[in-house]
Formats: structure tokens, sequence, C-alpha cells
């Protein structure tokens, strides 16, 4: 138990759109793998083990997302699945946090700063991405319909997106 | 003048604009070209000659009526939209970039199964074709609103409004008006500039396919005197009186060489004004009939010799199929040369073009990319007889211009010829024909035919083109990549603390690091010396939460590291940390850090700030291109730790108040807590000094900084940047890669032969087997202490043997890569790579400047503590 509490990149940054927001301190374990016991995403895609969101980052990696304080349990659960294999269970949850653009301006939005095709024929919920916001490395996924997309961005780079952002939703209020 | 109704002016919506400082009325859906030639404005003088101007065409291939507005420069009349208030300034060809421009300009990215470039006649027609098949489209269009040339042509637009509606019912179509598509690059990639109040965006488009409406640009006919003012498109004059309801001239001689400016004819002549054809063909067409019944005349085989008028066209001479002569008043000469289609995409897409005798222009001919063209744009339009000179009867060519906005001339190509200038491309440089704003829209086809004419060859030759179609903003393609949003800056999550605590920062690649922190009214050599002087007899602490860190983990973790380092980690115990080198292949150094054994297959490596992306490449380079049969997985975990560096004697009692357990020797570690939060704290020293890392989960950084902050208050806790961690290093003749070293530069030449193994293989060893690596007059780091111990050598100063003559060329035998003011030592001192180094300490050696030479000894690199007795405290 700790007696501090924890800090995100983004703690004191308010978003004049009411669309985005950051989803702090969510657990994330990098599963390096040949092979795993339970069926894990295929390119671009999001799965699931055990309740965990599962992002496909590459042929052999993959992004296990939890809630807050998850990354433990979702260490052992991975490592119980890897077992005598070869693997790496990494701990990574403070690398990155997690911003949600949400509703029918979502889409032009990230097409500011994203050159991936956001049409729901081509991009759709479960479907996940490496690629640039802006100047920015991001993990893009996209959660539901409504759209909600998740944009996972690196600690250092999260003050300068959000900037980006909040330029970037100037126009929708 | 205007005329008193008709147009899609909307005559409801007066706005007041001026051009030069004369204030103006216009109407909503006025361009300032039209407002201008309602009220008879000239557009600025030509730029060399000064030469008055007149508005010629209605579109962007404008070659005069160049105007400044606001911050943008030379912006064709005919294409600035008319708004209330709006303040032009007309220019002799030339303008001013005003910086900065202020605009709000932003990208964004389409994709498409269809771009239709155009909203005119074909345009329209393919994209409601690909629009009722639920296809995702964008069509694009330049102007205000869709209809192209169908906006001139009032009989059109009834079915104009049905189109447009239907096109805004399809969910999946998008329309951008005031869209210019200005770039056609590979793989179907289009760039769109889209004006937009206070500003534009720039559109990234991928299309599936493109279909090209672009359309058609008029020509002029080149005669003496084609310059005057009241000398107009025909096409032009057919638009600003059906779509703008202004009439240019009252007496218009229309001279042409299709039948397109008939239907100009006939609307000046329903207009009221008196119209004279000159038909350059020797027989009338059938439309001579037409425009004879509505009280026109028309005469064939005539064209137009030559005008007159100041500043304005009061008469032309016309000459007849007989040669007689005849001068005839107007105040319009309404010209058609015939027609090119505009095939700049086309051709920006590696397309090739052919030359259409019967147009004589240039046509699309093969594509190369998914694109086709259609209309006007594929060619389908009038025959012309192709008419490319008119001799005057004086025989001179000079006020013949091809190029109005460069003020050149049929005598200026004749010159080109006559200097033996053969290739288009030479007479365009000779002559700067087609390099100006509008790039030859309207005379580049009517040089072609001139030169081919002077030539004696027949057909024009071929031409291509190149992005922008128009001229762009700078300011549009920098979008918002501007100020604070030009460049990431990365924070660590200690950040703010800095801030607030006043320090100045260094930038180091992307990251923002606290380069000092002067107290009020302290300089940046006063604070440093501070900071250094804290960390050497006290306690300092430093954010080293931008090392690179690389956790690696697999059972051959250990023979992997082995291989990519230097000297070895297999054997590291658990617990336990080393500092390592890396060569690339070359053997030249490339990376250095300390590497910690977390568990038997498990390490932690960090690297330097700069590098760690690179390094991380370099590991995944070699495993899974050399060796795939290493069992060893890396992952970056920079950003998952903050690091936080306690520095100094007292560095010990700081950590040890903070309740957590300590690493019990040099290069040892514990995983425990702070307050509370999992840490691994490292006995670690970059200094030389007792010093401690502690390692906490980023978003816990800034709490468990501050801390220390005050558990180290007591004992004088001094927090230090980026240069005092320089100096405190070079104190010990630590190298810095990339400082110290700039790639050709060996262990052994940093005198670092200790961390070379001889016992295993690794990548760089066999580079450092050649003999070049061996030589003894290599650059070698050493040691300088300047003679003077108050002179400080300037980083990057070269030296040279003492009784060196300066005359270039100086021979030089080193440079200075780190030079200090040192509070341990009392005085300067620096680091350098000099040739053959080692065998000079002891030596002296020059660096000669600008002003002064800087004579220093050469030393061996360690200026501090030799011993390392410091390091525990």
């Amino acid at each position: 138990m700790t007696d501090e509490l924890p800090r995100s990149p983004l703690a004191g940054v308010t978003f004049a759109a009411p669309f985005v927001r950051e989803l702090p301190f969510l657990a994330m374990v990098d599963l390096r793998a040949a092979s795993f016991p339970h069926p894990l995403p295929g390119p671009n895609r999001v799965g699931s083990v055990e309740g965990r969101d599962v992002l496909w980052l590459g042929p052999d990696e993959w992004l296990v997302v939890g809630p807050p304080g998850d990354a433990p349990a979702i260490e052992t659960l991975l490592r119980q699945g890897i077992g005598d294999g070869h693997g790496s269970v990494v701990d990574v949850s403070a690398n990155r946090t997690t911003l949600s653009v949400a509703g029918p301006h979502a889409r032009d939005v990230l097409a500011k700063g994203c050159s991936i095709d956001l049409h729901p024929s081509v991009f759709a919920p479960g479907h996940c991405a490496q690629t640039l916001l802006a100047r920015a490395q991001v993990i893009l996924r996209q959660v539901d319909a409504e759209p909600t997309y998740h944009v996972l961005v690196r600690g250092s780079f999260a003050p300068y997106l959000a900037e980006w952002l909040a330029d970037a939703t100037r126009e929708f209020g | 003048m205007r005329l008193p109704a008709g147009g899609r002016i909307d005559r409801n919506a007066p706005l007041t604009f001026s051009v030069d400082g004369v204030t103006h009325t216009g109407y909503r859906g006025d361009t300032l070209a039209s407002a201008m030639l309602a009220h008879g404005v000239l557009a600025g003088p030509s730029i060399h000659f000064g030469r008055p101007r007149g508005i010629v065409a209605a579109g962007v291939e404008e070659p005069n009526a160049l105007v400044q507005v606001g911050p943008e420069p030379m912006l064709p009349a005919t294409t600035v939209e008319l708004t209330d208030g709006l303040d032009a300034r007309t220019l002799a060809g030339r303008g001013r970039l005003v910086a900065p421009n202020d605009g709000y300009y932003d990208k964004t990215h389409a994709h498409c199964d269809v771009l239709v470039v155009g909203g005119g006649r074909a345009g329209l027609a393919a994209a409601v074709e690909a629009g009722r098949s639920g296809a995702r489209v964008v069509l694009a269009d330049e102007q205000p609103e869709l209809g192209g040339s169908l906006l001139s042509a009032p009989d059109t637009w009834e079915w104009l409004d049905t189109v447009v509606a239907e096109l805004a019912s399809f969910p999946e179509t998008r329309v951008l008006t005031r869209a210019t598509v200005f770039g056609y690059y590979d793989h179907n990639y289009l760039s769109i500039a889209q004006r937009r109040p206070g500003g534009g965006r720039l559109w990234h488009v991928r299309a599936g396919r493109v279909v090209l409406a672009t359309g058609a640009h008029e020509r002029p006919l080149v005669f003496a005197g084609n310059d005057r003012p009241g000398v107009m498109l025909a096409g032009a004059v057919r638009t600003y009186l059906n779509r703008y309801a202004v009439r240019p001239g009252q007496r218009a001689v229309v001279c042409t060489t299709n039948d397109s400016a008939y239907a100009t004819a006939l609307d000046l002549l329903e207009s009221g004004a008196e119209v004279l054809v000159a038909d350059v063909r020797p027989e009338p067409p059938a439309l001579a009939g037409v425009v004879a019944s509505a009280g026109g005349s028309v005469r064939s085989g005539t064209v137009v010799a030559g005008t007159d008028g100041t500043p304005r066209v009061a008469s032309v001479l016309l000459r007849g199929p007989d040669g007689r002569t005849e001068t005839v008043h107007c105040d319009l000469v309404a010209v058609s040369g015939g027609w090119n289609p505009v095939v700049h995409l086309h051709s920006q897409a590696g397309g090739t073009l052919r030359y259409d005798e019967s147009l004589a222009a240039f046509v699309p001919d093969a594509s190369r990319q998914a694109c086709v063209s259609v209309g006007s744009a594929n060619g389908e339009l009038d025959p012309v007889h192709a008419l490319w000179t008119v001799p005057a009867e004086d025989g001179a060519w000079d006020t013949h211009f091809v190029d109005p906005q460069r003020d050149a001339t049929v005598a200026d190509v004749l010159r080109a010829t006559g200097a033996g200038m053969r290739s288009a491309e030479h007479v365009k440089r000779y002559t700067t024909i087609g390099t100006a704003h509008d790039q030859g829209k309207t005379g580049g086809v009517a040089t072609l035919g001139v030169l081919a004419e002077a030539l004696g060859a027949g057909t024009p030759g071929p031409t291509t083109f190149r992005p922008p179609y128009t001229p762009v903003p700078f300011a549009l393609l920098a979008g918002r990549d501007r100020g604070a949003l030009h460049d990431p800056a990365r924070v660590t999550p200690i950040h703010s603390w800095h801030v607030a605590r006043g320090a100045q920062f260094e930038n180091v690649g992307q990251w923002r690091r606290p380069w000092y922190y002067p107290l009020p009214g302290e300089t940046m050599t006063e604070a440093v010396l501070r900071e250094c002087r804290a960390a050497r007899e006290g306690v300092g602490v430093q954010d080293a939460s931008t090392l690179g860190k690389i956790e690696l983990v697999g059972p051959d973790a250990g023979e992997f590291l082995n291989r990519m380092y230097t000297n070895a980690f297999a054997k590291l115990p658990v617990g336990t940390a080393r500092y390592g080198m890396m060569c690339t292949a070359d053997g030249m150094v490339f990376d250095d850090g300390v590497v910690l054994r977390l568990a038997r297959d498990r390490y932690l490596a960090t690297t330097t700030t700069g590098n760690a992306a690179a390094v991380l490449d370099h590991f995944e380079e070699w495993l899974q291109t050399e060796w795939p049969d290493l069992r060893v997985y890396c992952t970056s975990v920079t950003e998952q730790w903050a690091t936080i560096a306690v520095v100094g004697p007292l560095s010990g009692r700081v950590v040890g108040a903070l309740g957590a357990e300590l690493p019990p020797s040099f290069m040892s570690f514990v995983d425990t807590t702070v307050r509370g939060v999992p840490a691994r704290i490292a006995r670690i020293s970059f200094s030389g000094e007792l010093a401690y890392e502690v390692n906490v989960a980023g978003w816990h950084g800034l709490a468990v900084w501050e801390a220390v902050m005050a558990a180290g208050e007591e004992f004088g806790i001094t927090p230090y940047g980026t240069e005092t961690m320089h100096v405190l290093r070079a104190e010990k003749g630590y190298p810095i890669v990339g400082q110290d070293t700039d790639g050709t530069v060996t262990p052994l030449d940093l005198g670092m032969d200790w961390i070379v193994s001889k016992r295993k293989s690794f990548v760089g060893r066999r580079s450092l087997r050649r003999p070049d690596t061996a030589r003894p007059d290599r650059k070698q780091l050493v040691g300088l202490l300047p003679v003077d111990p108050d002179a400080l050598l300037p980083e990057g100063a070269q030296l040279v043997a003492p009784g060196t003559p300066l005359d270039p060329p100086v021979p030089m035998i080193g440079h200075v890569t780190s030079s200090y003011r040192s509070a341990a030592l009392g005085r300067t001192f620096a680091l350098a790579l000099l040739r053959s180094g080692r065998d000079r300490l002891g030596q002296v050696v020059h660096a000669p400047l600008s002003d002064r030479t800087i004579e220093a000894t050469v030393t061996e690199p360690v200026f501090y503590d030799p011993e390392g007795t410091r390091r525990d405290g």
C-alpha cells in the first residue's frame, strides 16, 4: 500500500472539449511470446484474456490493458500462461497514459493528425494501430461505435499531445 | 460597368472595399477582379517596363492583376473573394511576404474511393455518378461555388442546382469548395489547399481513383500591343458578363481562332454592346450568321494586328485576308487563341501528354496512376485554327507579349533562338518565360508555339508540370506545426517542479532537461559552480529520468549482452550493476550505460538520453537479422521509471532518511520502497562521488522527488542540471558519447582499453583489430589545462602544435570536445581529442582563436580523485 497518490502526466490539465478526457493509471503489461495458451489477437486487432483487453503490437508482442492497479494480477496471469516457455512479461503501466476521444467529432479531430483511414468500413471497434498522432507516436484503438477512441501515448509526449488536442478541438467547442 | 440585372452576385449584400486606398463598392459573390472591372480599376503596372495592364482572365490563370491583401502577397485578384472592408494593393508583378502570417492554418487527412478534381460540368457528372453508387467521394473545386464554366452560362443554372442538391444528399460524398488540388504524388496521394475564413486548411488525400475534371484555360493571341488594358480573354469576358453582371466594354472587337468566342459575342450583343468579330479562319462558321442576326458583324480571315490607346485600348488595327488594314475604335478586345486543357495534375502524376493538332494544345495521353481525365481537361473542345503569332505592320516583335507577367515578348524568344537555343527548357531559363506566379498558364503553350514557329519545327515541343498547381502559402504548409506545436517537448514527470524552481532548460533531442537552476541574480557560471560544489561537498540531486531504459528478458539475455557490449555481462551477479560500452560494427563507440541484472534471466540496460530509440533499434536489428536463435526479448521501459540521482558525500544520509533499504556496495542495487512506493535504488555514480539512483514508477516521480528534497533540506540539498552533470563527469574524465565522441572514436582512443574484452566476441571486435585502429597517431582523449587557469577553451576549438604558422591550410592536430570551469579544481579545464594524444602528455598545445591564442598543457583526462576514493563517501 502506498501512501503517495500517483500523479498522471496530465494532472492539472483540463480539456476544453468535453469529448476529450484522460483515463490515467490504466494497467499495461507488455507481453512477448512465441506461443501462448489463450488465443491472442492478430495484426491490428484487440482481443481479450481473462477480461483484460489485449492489443496486438507486433508478430510476437501484445499490450495487455486492465483497470488501474491490475498490473500485478496481469503479470501473474501472463507468467502462468507462458509457463516454462520462452516469453517476456514487463509492467509498462507508467510508460503511457490514455486519452479518450469520443463522439461525433472524434474522427474529424483525429484526422487532423492521423493519416490512417478511420472510416467505419475500414477501422472499427476492436481495431488498433500504432501510428502517429500529430508528431507523437501513439497506439490508437477504437473502443465502440459511438465512436470512442483511446489514444495511448508516452507520458513525456502527453503534455504536447494534450496541447495539440486542445488546438485541434477548438473548432468543435 | 455593372449591368442593372443578372449575374450570381447578391445585390442585397453590397460590400465596401478599397484598392490602393480608393474605396469602391461591390456585392457578395464578386471577386475582387469583377468588382475592380465594374469600376474600371486597372491592375498594377508591368514588372519591368511599367506598362499599364488590365485584368485579362477570370480565374487562377490571370497573368496581370496581382494584389497584396494583408500578409498575403501576389494573389490574383481573380481568385480573391470580395469581402466587406477588403483592403487590396495592386502590385507591379511582385509582392512582399509579410511575416508572421497569423492566419489559422491547419491540416487534415481524408480517404476516398473517388476524388473528383473540378466541379464543372464533367466533374459534377462524375461525382454524381460515383455518389449514386454509394462510393466514398470527395469533390474538390477551387471556386466558392460549384459549377466551373457553367457559372458563366445562365441557361445551365437550373441543372446545376439540381446536381448540387443531389450531391449534398449523399452521406459519403464530401464537397470541398475554395479547395485547390495543387499536388498529385505517387500512390494517388494528393494535396488540397482550401481557403477558409481567416486562414486555410491543407488536405492530405488518399484516393482509390482520381477523376481529373480540371477544365481548360483559354490562350491569348500574340499581336502587337496585346497587353494593353482592355484586351481580355473572350471566355473571361463572358464570365464577367454572366456570372458577375459586369460588362468590361461597350464597343467590343472579338478576335478568335475557334467557335467558342461566338458565345461571348452573342452575350455581349445581348447586353447591349456593339460587337465586331474578327475570325482568323478564312471561312465563316455557321455561328457567324447568328451573330449577324443579333446585330453584330463578322469578318473572316481577319486578325487584330495591333492596338492603340493610352492607357486603355481605344482602337485596333484589323488586317483582312487581302492584307489591307483598317482601324476600328473599340474599348474591349476579347481574344481566343484556343484552349489549353488543364493537364497539370495529370502530368504531375506521371502521365504523358500528346500534342493535338486540331486543338493546337497538349492533351492527356497515358496515365501512370489510377486516374482519368474527363471533359475539357481531356481535350473535349472546339477545334481551332492554330495561330501563334500575328506580325505587326512595322515588323517589330517587342510588344508581342507571350508572358506579360515577366514582360517577355516574341522578341525575347527570337533572341534566345538567335543565341542558338533549341530546347524549351533553355529558352525558359534565358527569357524567364513561364517562371512567374502563373507558371505560364496562359502563355506557356503560346510560347512553345512561337518557339516551334521560330525554329521551323512544325509542332510545339513537349512540356511537363510540377507541383504546386497554384502558389501555396508557407503558412498553410506549416499548419499548426508552429510555436509550441512545432516539435513535441518531451518532459519528465518532475518537469513542473523544475519550472517552478526557475530552471533554465536545455534541449536534448526532444527532451527538455533542466540545464541549471540559477538563484536570483546568479549567472550561469555562478550557478554551475555552486551546484558542482554542492555535489562534491554536500549533496546534489538531478532528474535523470530521460535516460533510456531497456528491459531484456530471456535465458539468453546475458549472452546477447555479451555480444552487444565490449565488456561481459553473462556472469554479472544478480543484484549488481556494471558500466558497459557498445560499438557499432565498425568498432566505433556507439553508446554507453549501466546494466543491472534484475534476475537470472532479466537485465535492465540504460542508454544515453539521446540514443534510447537507436539502441533499442540496434538490439532488435542484431536479434532479428543475425541471432534469431537467441531467446531474449527487449522492451523499452524508459518512461516506466522516473530516475532521481542523489549525489554527494551526504547522499547516503538523505536516501537513508527516506526510510528505504540501501544497496550494500558500489554498483549494487536493491528493490525496496520509498514512502510506500516500490523503488529500485542503485549505487551508481556518474560524478565520482557517493551517489544513489532512486527509480520509481513515473507517476510517483514528482512525489518521491519532493520527498528527497524534504529529506535533504537539512543537508542543503541542491538540485543540479545537465551542465553541472557534465562538469562533474568531465572532472573524472568520463566521456559523453556524442560530445567527446563523434562516430570515429574507438574505446581504445578513449583510453578505455580495460572495457574491451579480449576473451569474448562482440559487435565491432573485428574492426578493432584493423591496423588503422591501432595506429599510434589516432586522435586520443586527453585532458587540457589552460596555462592561464582562468582561460576557458571554446568547445570545438581546433588545436595546433606550438610554432605552427597560421596561414591556411593550418595543420590541425585535434579539437576541444568539452570545456568547463571547475569548482573543485579552482580553474578551467577541458577534454580534447588529440592526435597521438597520449604521447603528448606534458606538452603544450595551442588553440588559435580569432582574437587570441590559448595555450594549454596536455594531461591525463582524469582531473579529480584519480584513485576513486570518493565514490564510497
